[in-house]
C-alpha cells in the first residue's frame, strides 16, 4: 500500500500538517467538542438540582445525568481532544507522516463505538453507578464494555503516536531530541498505556461479573484497582495541558523554555510517581495500614506535586523571559501587565494555569493528606477540587488550544471574535467560583453525589448550617454562568468550523515529499540565550511563585488547625 | 517557537540550571518534604488518626453481633420504625451497621468516654459522615473497621451516608446522641 506523503504548510503558523493526520485531528476534535456539548447540557441538570432552591430533578434522574455528565466530560471530552494532541505533537511538530493513519481510524471509531455503548447503558436507566461505578453496585454489561471499547481505541490512538516517534526518528525529520511539546505528550501517552492497562485489570472482570460469569467482586480490591486506572487518567489530563500551556507559551510568545532539562524532568517525574495520586483515594479506608496510606500517597517526598510546581514556574517563567527580550522590563511584572489579555489562546492558558495551581492543585494536596482526608472525603470539597483541576486547569487549556487550531488546522476564520476574547474569562471566573463554592460546602460537610441535602421526608434528617444551603446556591449560580460559558466556547467553534470564512490561500498545493524524508521548513532564527548567569531572569514569576507557596503553606496548616478540633480518633 | 522546536542546544542536558529554578526546586522539595512528615508527626502528636484495626468478615456474623448488642443495651425506641436506641457502656465495642438505605441501631454515647465502634456494610459501599463534626470514613461490605472515638461535647449528631448507594442514598441519615 503506498503511504499517503502528502503535507500542506500553514500559512500563518509555518506548521506542516500531514494530510491524514491532519483529517484525524479534525475528527477526534469534532467528537470532542461533541462529547462536551453532551457533558454540557447534563451539566445544567446537575447545577438545577443541587442547588436546592431549584432542585429540578427526581433523585433516579439525577443520578443517572450525574453519572453521564462525568463519563462524557471526563472520559470522552478530554480523552478524544488528548489523542487529537498527541498526533499534533506527533506528526505536525516533527513534521513527520503519521503512523499507520488506517490504524488510527480503527482506534476513532472503537472509541466512538465505545463512547455511544456506554451512554446507551447509562441511557437505559440501570447503569445510574456514576463515573466511579464502586462495585459491587453494578451496571449493565454494555457500561463496562463500552468502557473496555473506548480504551481499547485510545491505546491504539497511543501506539499510533509511538509508531509516529519512530517514522520521525528512522526519516530523520528533526535534528536532535524531540519538542518539550511532544516531550509533554509522549508523558501523557506513556502514562496513558499504563492506565489503561489498570483499567484492564480491573473493568475486564467487572464486566464478565456483570455478566454473571465472575461470582464475587471484592469491594476495597476493585476500589483501590480502579483508582490505579481513575487517578492514573487524570495524571494523563495534567501531563497532556502543561504541555498544551509550553505550546501556548511558545506560540504567543515564541518562549523558550528556562531549560530544557528542568522541564523534561519533571515532566519524568510525572511518569514515575503516577500513582501516588491512586492512593489518596483510599485514606479513610478499612483494611489498608497507615504505614502503606503515608508511603503511597506521597513516596516520602510529594515528587509529583513537586514537578507541578516546577511546571508553575517554568512555563510563566519562559513568558516572563520572552516578554522581558521584547523590551518590557519596567518593574516587576511589566511583561504581564503587557500581555495578550484580549487573546484568548493567552487567557484561556493562563487562567488555566492559576487556577489549576491556586485551587486545584492546593486542595488536592490537602485531601491526599492521611489524616486531613477523614474531614473532606466524599464531600463535595473533592468535586470543587476537580473542577479546578480538569475544567480549569484541563478543559481551559484544551480551549485555548482550540482557539489556535481553528484557523490554522481547519482553515476557517475565529467566528465571533469579541465573544471568544470574553469566554475565557466567563468560564474561567465562574468555573473558579464553583470550585471554590464547593470546597466552602464541602468544609461545612456537605456530601457530594447527593439528591437532597435538605433531607425531605426522612425519618432522622441532619439540618446543614444556613452557610452551607448559601455555599450551594453560590455554586449553582457559578455553575450556570460557567454554562453560559461553555456555551459560548460551543457556539464559537461549531460555527468557525462549519459556518466560518475559509481562509483562501493563494497558490495553495499540497507538498508530496520525497520517499523517507520530510519536506523542509526554512530555518527558524535561533532564540538568544538568557541573561547573564547570576541574575534572576524571572523575578516577577518567582514572587509570584512565592505568593503561591504563602497561600499553600497557610492553608495546609489552617486545615490541620480544623483537623485539630474535631473528635479524637485512633 | 521553541518549546514546539527540538531544543537548540543539541546536549540540552548540560546546560546549567537557571538560579530561579534551582531555587525554586529546593524551596518547593523542602516543602514537600515537611508535607510528609506532617502525617508521621501526626501519628505521634496528633489526636486525629484513623485505626488501622480491620477484620473480614461476613455479614450475618456481624449483624448477630450488633443484635447481640442492640439486646443488651436498648434504652429506647425512636421514629415510626421503631429503631432502637443502644446506649453502650464506655470502653465497650459498638456496632454499627450500613445498610441499604438505613444505620442501624441509632447510638447513644457519653461525651469524653472512649468506644470502639465497629463498622461494616451489608451490601454496597456506604460512607460514614458525622455532622456537624465532618469525620468521613468509607465503609465496606466484608471489612469490619474498628474505629475508636471519643465524643467531646454533648448534643445531636447526624449520621449521614456520603457515598452514592442507589437511588434512595439521600435518605439514609441517623441520628447518633451524646450526653453528659
Amino acid at each position: 500500500m503506498a503511504v499517503n506523503r502528502m503535507f500542506r504548510t500553514c500559512p500563518a503558523s509555518g506548521l506542516l500538517f500531514h494530510q491524514p493526520a491532519e483529517k484525524l485531528m479534525r475528527w477526534h476534535a469534532v467528537a470532542a467538542v461533541v462529547s462536551l456539548l453532551i457533558g454540557g447540557l447534563l451539566a445544567i441538570g446537575v447545577v438545577l438540582t443541587r442547588w436546592q432552591a431549584v432542585h429540578l430533578l427526581a433523585p433516579d434522574r439525577f443520578y443517572q445525568v450525574l453519572t453521564a455528565h462525568g463519563i462524557n466530560m471526563l472520559i470522552f471530552w478530554i480523552i478524544f481532544f488528548e489523542m487529537a494532541v498527541l498526533y499534533f505533537a506527533g506528526s505536525t511538530l516533527l513534521r513527520c507522516r503519521l503512523a499507520t493513519p488506517g490504524l488510527a481510524w480503527a482506534g476513532f471509531w472503537l472509541m466512538i463505538a465505545g463512547a455511544v455503548v456506554n451512554n446507551y447503558s447509562v441511557l437505559r436507566g440501570d447503569s445510574s453507578v456514576m463515573f466511579t461505578s464502586y462495585a459491587p453496585m453494578g451496571a449493565h454489561p454494555t457500561f463496562y464494555l463500552g468502557l473496555i471499547l473506548f480504551a481499547v481505541g485510545a491505546l491504539i490512538s497511543c501506539f499510533v503516536f509511538l509508531g509516529t516517534l519512530v517514522v520521525a526518528r528512522a526519516e530523520r525529520t528533526y535534528r536532535g531530541s524531540i519538542p518539550l511539546v511532544t516531550f509533554g505528550a509522549l508523558t501523557a501517552c506513556i502514562i496513558a498505556v499504563f492506565t489503561i492497562a489498570a483499567g484492564a485489570i480491573i473493568l475486564i472482570p467487572t464486566f464478565l461479573w456483570s455478566a454473571g460469569l465472575v461470582e464475587y467482586m471484592d469491594s476495597l480490591m476493585y476500589k483501590t484497582v480502579w483508582w490505579a486506572f481513575g487517578h492514573s487518567s487524570q495524571q494523563v489530563n495534567v501531563s497532556a495541558h502543561v504541555a498544551v500551556w509550553y505550546a501556548v507559551a511558545a506560540i504567543v510568545f515564541g518562549a523558550k523554555p528556562l531549560s530544557e532539562k528542568v522541564s523534561r524532568g519533571a515532566f519524568l517525574l510525572y511518569i514515575f510517581f503516577l500513582q501516588l495520586a491512586s492512593a489518596h483515594h483510599l485514606l479513610v479506608d478499612p483494611g489498608l495500614t497507615s504505614n502503606w496510606k503515608i508511603f503511597n500517597t506521597s513516596y516520602a517526598m510529594y515528587l509529583a506535586v513537586l514537578a507541578s510546581m516546577v511546571h508553575g514556574l517554568t512555563v510563566p517563567g519562559a513568558i516572563e523571559v520572552a516578554q522581558r527580550q521584547k523590551g518590557y522590563t519596567r518593574t516587576l511584572f511589566e511583561w504581564l501587565r503587557k500581555a495578550p489579555w484580549g487573546n484568548p489562546v493567552f487567557s484561556s492558558m493562563f487562567i488555566s494555569l492559576i487556577g489549576f495551581g491556586f485551587l486545584g492543585g492546593i486542595s488536592g494536596v490537602m485531601m491526599g493528606t492521611e489524616q486531613l482526608n477523614l474531614i473532606i472525603h466524599n464531600t463535595i470539597y473533592v468535586p470543587g477540587h476537580f473542577h479546578a483541576t480538569v475544567v480549569i486547569g484541563t478543559t481551559l487549556a484544551f480551549m485555548g488550544l482550540t482557539y489556535f487550531l481553528i484557523p490554522v488546522l481547519f482553515r476557517r476564520e475565529l467566528a465571533f471574535p469579541t465573544l471568544a476574547q470574553y469566554q475565557p474569562y466567563v468560564f474561567g471566573l465562574a468555573m473558579s467560583g464553583v470550585a471554590l463554592f464547593l470546597m466552602g460546602a464541602g468544609t461545612l460537610g456537605v456530601p457530594r453525589r447527593h439528591w437532597d441535602i435538605g433531607f425531605a421526608g426522612v425519618a432522622f434528617p441532619h439540618e446543614f448550617p444556613g452557610a452551607a444551603w448559601l455555599m450551594m446556591a453560590l455554586a449553582g449560580i457559578s455553575g450556570l454562568i460557567a454554562i453560559v460559558g461553555g456555551g459560548m466556547y460551543l457556539l464559537i467553534t461549531v460555527w468557525s468550523v462549519f459556518l466560518g470564512k475559509r481562509i483562501a490561500t493563494p497558490g495553495f498545493q499540497l507538498i508530496h515529499a520525497r520517499d523517507g524524508v520530510a519536506p523542509r521548513l526554512a530555518p527558524q532564527p535561533a532564540i538568544a540565550a538568557h541573561g547573564p548567569a547570576g541574575t534572576l531572569v524571572a523575578p516577577g514569576t518567582f514572587t509570584l511563585a512565592l505568593v503561591f507557596l504563602g497561600a499553600f503553606v497557610l492553608y495546609y496548616f489552617i486545615n490541620w488547625k480544623y483537623l485539630a478540633t474535631v473528635w479524637p480518633l485512633r | 517557537m521553541s518549546a514546539i522546536l527540538p531544543p537548540t542546544e543539541r546536549v540540552w542536558w548540560k546546560q546549567p540550571l537557571d538560579r530561579v529554578e534551582l531555587l525554586w526546586i529546593v524551596i518547593a522539595l523542602a516543602w514537600c518534604l515537611i508535607m510528609f512528615f506532617m502525617m508521621p508527626y501526626w501519628h505521634i502528636y496528633g489526636a486525629q488518626n484513623l485505626s488501622n484495626e480491620a477484620y473480614r468478615a461476613k455479614p450475618a456474623d456481624f449483624s448477630a453481633k450488633a443484635e447481640q448488642m442492640i439486646e443488651k443495651y436498648r434504652v429506647r425506641e425512636e421514629g415510626e420504625l421503631k429503631v432502637p436506641v443502644v446506649h453502650p457502656p464506655a470502653g465497650s465495642d459498638v456496632y454499627l451497621i450500613a445498610q441499604l438505605w438505613r444505620w442501624y441501631p441509632m447510638l447513644e454515647l457519653e461525651a469524653g468516654k472512649s468506644y470502639r465502634i465497629h463498622l461494616m456494610s451489608m451490601d454496597w459501599l456506604h460512607g460514614f459522615s458525622l455532622q456537624p463534626e465532618n469525620i468521613n470514613i468509607q465503609v465496606h461490605p466484608g471489612y469490619e473497621h474498628v474505629v475508636t472515638v471519643t465524643p467531646t461535647a454533648p448534643g445531636t449528631y447526624s449520621i449521614i451516608c456520603n457515598e452514592y448507594c442507589g437511588v434512595n442514598h439521600h435518605t439514609m441519615a441517623s441520628r447518633l446522641y451524646v450526653v453528659k
